[in-house]
């Protein structure tokens, strides 16, 4: 399977050459036949990738510890689940993985528009080719997962053997969040490449009009869905698994998820106003084109080694093979841009700085000097030992300090944009849609201060929170108004219905909902608080309203570990609410201790204990818990999210004009000689 | 050209303003990397500086006592003295021989870390490959 395996690749190469270079054939050309055999050419590639990645499971799954990859990362006892997840779980697998997820949105992409947008494809296509070879050259020369395992032989030359059992997944990836969240983010990174490709190739023919912005939109949504869930969950492995009690701590392979997600998010906003109004294509393009260097740049990061991290890179010459290919589209983006800029010339120019546009300008701003600063901030030792010879490194105060005020100021635009009129909006449609919540924000601030807290960036967060939420369940409300005095349904019906004619500016607003929910969660890390304490059994120690009893310690040999286990009784106002049972895993085979965190959670605070290790003197157990309030309303805000988006993502049940006819009974006070447009009034549509 | 100046003005303010709190965070977090070797060599200001320091733990050197683990780092034939006195527990990694990167101010010949994150050298090096952007902080 393995020789199988290699082999499918190798003429995925070869197929992929062939799409690309026939592909440059066939848009010179224009020969009929040319341009369908390099498309087939192309989906090829793609069976092909797809081949090599079952072989390659196929050997995990039938165990065969002749094959290097397979010895490194599974063994006989490991769980069918975590079978699955071996294949990402090292350097050649992940590559391959990656070129498996490009190969689906490839090959959906091929078979979709097979018949469409006849002057568009043929580039589309060979620039999905272009990054395909990429990976695929990385997978036949560079990393190969097919290689066999050899060990130097008497005579010095290597010979091929096979072990009896693998050494086995490292036990940090063996948590039910490590199957998922490798594959959310890498099918973020990779889904990029179709929205690059269409931006690309529009550019590269001229093609007229925003219609590939139209055609990107929904591949956009759906790689910026899964980067989202992907980034969240992978925070979550980190509170869960990690043990140190929080979730983000900026750190390079955090950071390299992050800086594709900003561009990515300023780019899902800003082609609004190329739709709406034919500006902005400059600033798109490069926005797209920024989010899928980044993307490659991500993995770069993660896979040279160039900044230092706790991960710990795989340090191998992969890292100037990406240099490399970054520099390749870098070079043909310049050199397209440049040689067709003409083509991207504004239709319009901003009217006014309290309108729909500005908000979506200030909001790209920001979000782009965020993008900036997190990634100066990462490469910040490679570029200061260039610099001035001396390796610095910057933490997470310099992350926070300016990244909590641009997320405020985000969340502020959150509530501000939707409701701005484009062009320009008239003191009169602020008072209408802002006064409530308004009054709602300050209120939550005087309450929230009343009951104590002091938090300056907190109190801020909490109080845009609510005016946030008021603006969106206003928005609601008011559509759905319409709609129940028409049919005489209920507000829940109405509002659902509501949702089904416009997806995309209601689901939009639930994504902001869920974008809310998460800054109250974020907002909550202010008041965390911690202990830690040795404790004899019957011992207690108090953390905020809870008692935590030691009732006894006890150890477990379990399969390939074994587990010492913590019984602690948690007590609030002296009456027992529940056990927790922290836990220290020691792995046999390889020495290695896992820590098994015990989370009590609600929807106000987390309970999170840890079993730090013994007391080397009294050979105690020492505890370290944690109490960090509102944490589980960032996971409710990441799954409203992904819901909301995939909301935005279904089509609409009705057209949208004779919805945006009702919605608005009472026409916008006319400002400037504006023509009474409804699709100025229509939200994210 | 009115309205261009205000979105001028409205875009310096905000990027000015975050420049600054760059400047801050900078100045608040900035950690200078040095090799074992080279923290005998620095001068008595640098001393000062907040640092990051990368080695190996020697075996058998880890000892824990209430409020503090000792231990020591080799790299390139030279060894140093840490004292850790973080409150976080140390992470799972760190055992001996695991490469461990330790950050804070040399005092009186020892180097007291707050922050000491460790991989472990022999099996940790393939774990994270598919994880492209995991966040395995083994310590904060």
């Amino acid at each position: 399977m393995d020789v199988f395996g290699s082999f499918a690749l190798i003429l995925a190469f070869i197929c992929a050459v062939y799409a690309f270079g026939g592909g440059i054939a066939a848009i010179i050309t224009r020969h009929p036949l040319l341009v369908k055999s390099t498309r087939q050419a192309g989906i090829a590639t793609c069976c092909l990738i797809f081949i090599a990645t079952f072989s390659l499971e196929y050997l995990f799954f039938s165990d065969n510890f002749s094959a290097a990859y397979v010895v490194a990362h599974s063994n006989r006892a490991l769980a069918t689940f975590y079978k699955i997840a071996a294949l990402w779980a090292g350097q050649e697998g992940s590559l391959l993985f990656w070129s498996f997820l490009l190969s689906i949105y490839v090959f959906s992409v091929l078979i979709a528009y097979r018949n469409k947008n006849g002057e568009l494809m043929p580039y589309v296509g060979v620039i999905l080719a272009g990054v395909q070879i990429f990976f695929l050259t990385l997978n036949n020369f560079v990393a190969s997962p097919f290689k066999a395992l050899a060990v130097p032989g008497a005579n010095g030359a290597l010979d091929l053997v096979a072990r009896s059992d693998g050494n086995g997944l490292t036990p940090l990836l063996q948590y039910p969040e490590m199957v998922i969240h490798p594959p959310n983010l890498y099918s973020g990174y990779t889904g990029f490449t179709i929205p690059f490709a269409f931006a690309l190739a529009a550019l590269l023919a001229r093609y007229p009009g925003e219609k590939w912005i139209h055609l990107t939109r929904k591949w956009t949504m759906i790689a910026w869905c899964f980067q989202t869930a992907g980034i969240l969950l992978g925070a979550h492995w980190a509170y869960a698994v990690l043990g140190w009690g929080g979730y983000w701590g900026w750190d390079p392979v955090e950071n390299a998820s992050l800086l594709p997600w900003l561009t990515g998010t300023a780019f899902l906003h800003s082609v609004m106003m190329q739709e709406k109004r034919g500006m902005m294509k400059v600033w798109n393009v490069w926005l797209v084109f920024a989010t899928f260097l980044l993307c490659i740049t991500g993995t770069f990061l993660t896979r040279s080694g160039v900044v230092s991290s706790v991960h710990a890179f795989a340090q191998s010459s992969i890292g100037t093979w990406f240099v490399g290919f970054l520099a390749i589209i870098f070079a043909v983006c310049i050199i397209a841009y440049f040689k067709n800029s003409d083509y991207l010339k504004s239709e319009n120019q901003l009217d006014a700085i309290v309108s729909r546009e500005s908000s979506f300008l200030f909001n790209n701003l920001i979000l782009l000097v965020s993008c900036v600063a997190v990634l100066s901030g990462t490469l910040f030792p490679v570029l200061s030992e260039a610099l001035s010879g001396s390796k610095i490194s910057v933490g997470a105060p310099f992350f926070n300090k300016v990244n909590i005020p641009i997320g405020l100021l985000l969340l502020f635009l959150t509530g501000v944009g939707p409701l701005l009129a484009w062009r320009k909006t008239s003191v009169e449609s602020l008072k209408r849609n802002f006064t409530w919540p308004l009054i709602i924000g300050l209120l939550s601030d005087v309450v929230i201060f009343a009951l104590g807290y002091r938090e300056i960036y907190s109190l801020i967060c909490f109080s845009l929170c609510f005016f946030v939420a008021a603006t969106i369940v206003m928005e609601f409300y008011r559509g759905a108004k319409v709609i129940r005095v028409r049919s005489g349904a209920s507000y829940l019906t109405s509002a659902i219905e509501l949702t089904m004619r416009n997806t995309r500016r209601y689901g939009g607003y639930i994504v902001h909902m869920g974008m809310v929910l998460i800054f109250i969660g974020l907002a909550g890390a202010a008041f965390n608080q911690n202990v830690q304490k040795e404790l004899q059994p019957g011992g207690s120690m108090q953390l905020g309203k809870y008692k935590l009893v030691l009732q006894s310690f006890d150890s477990k040999p379990e399969a390939n570990y074994t587990g010492l286990r913590l019984n602690v009784e948690v007590f609030v106002d002296n009456k027992p609410l529940m056990m927790l049972y922290p836990e220290r895993r020691i792995f046999e085979t390889n020495g290695e201790t896992g820590t098994m965190v015990a989370i009590y959670s609600t929807l106000r605070e987390d309970l999170y204990v840890v079993y730090a290790g013994q007391s080397p003197d009294t050979k105690l157990p020492v505890i370290h818990a944690y109490l960090n309030p509102l944490v589980k309303w960032i996971w409710f805000g990441g799954v409203i999210v992904v819901f909301g988006t995939l909301v935005a993502l279904l089509p609409n049940r009705r057209a949208v004009l004779v919805l945006s006819g009702a919605k608005q009974p009472t026409p916008e006070p006319l400002v400037h000689g504006m023509t009474p447009s409804v699709t100025y009034r229509e939200g994210h549509e | 050209m009115k309205k261009q100046a205000k979105f001028g003005i409205g875009i310096s303010v905000i990027v000015v303003s975050l420049a600054c709190l760059a400047w801050l965070g900078y100045g608040e977090s900035k950690t200078y990397y040095h090799t074992i070797a080279e923290l005998q060599t620095l001068q008595a200001n640098q001393l000062s500086h907040r640092m990051r320091v990368g080695g190996t733990v020697a075996p058998g050197s880890i000892r824990r006592f209430t409020g503090r683990v000792d231990f020591v780092l080799e790299g390139e034939g030279k060894s140093l003295p840490v004292s850790y006195v973080g409150s976080d527990p140390l992470p799972d990694t760190f055992v001996d021989k695991s490469q461990a990167l330790v950050e804070g101010r040399p005092t009186d010949g020892r180097f007291v870390a707050e922050v000491v994150q460790a991989k472990c050298a022999s099996k940790y090096e393939a774990a994270p490959g598919g994880t492209v952007a995991t966040s395995s902080t083994a310590t904060k």
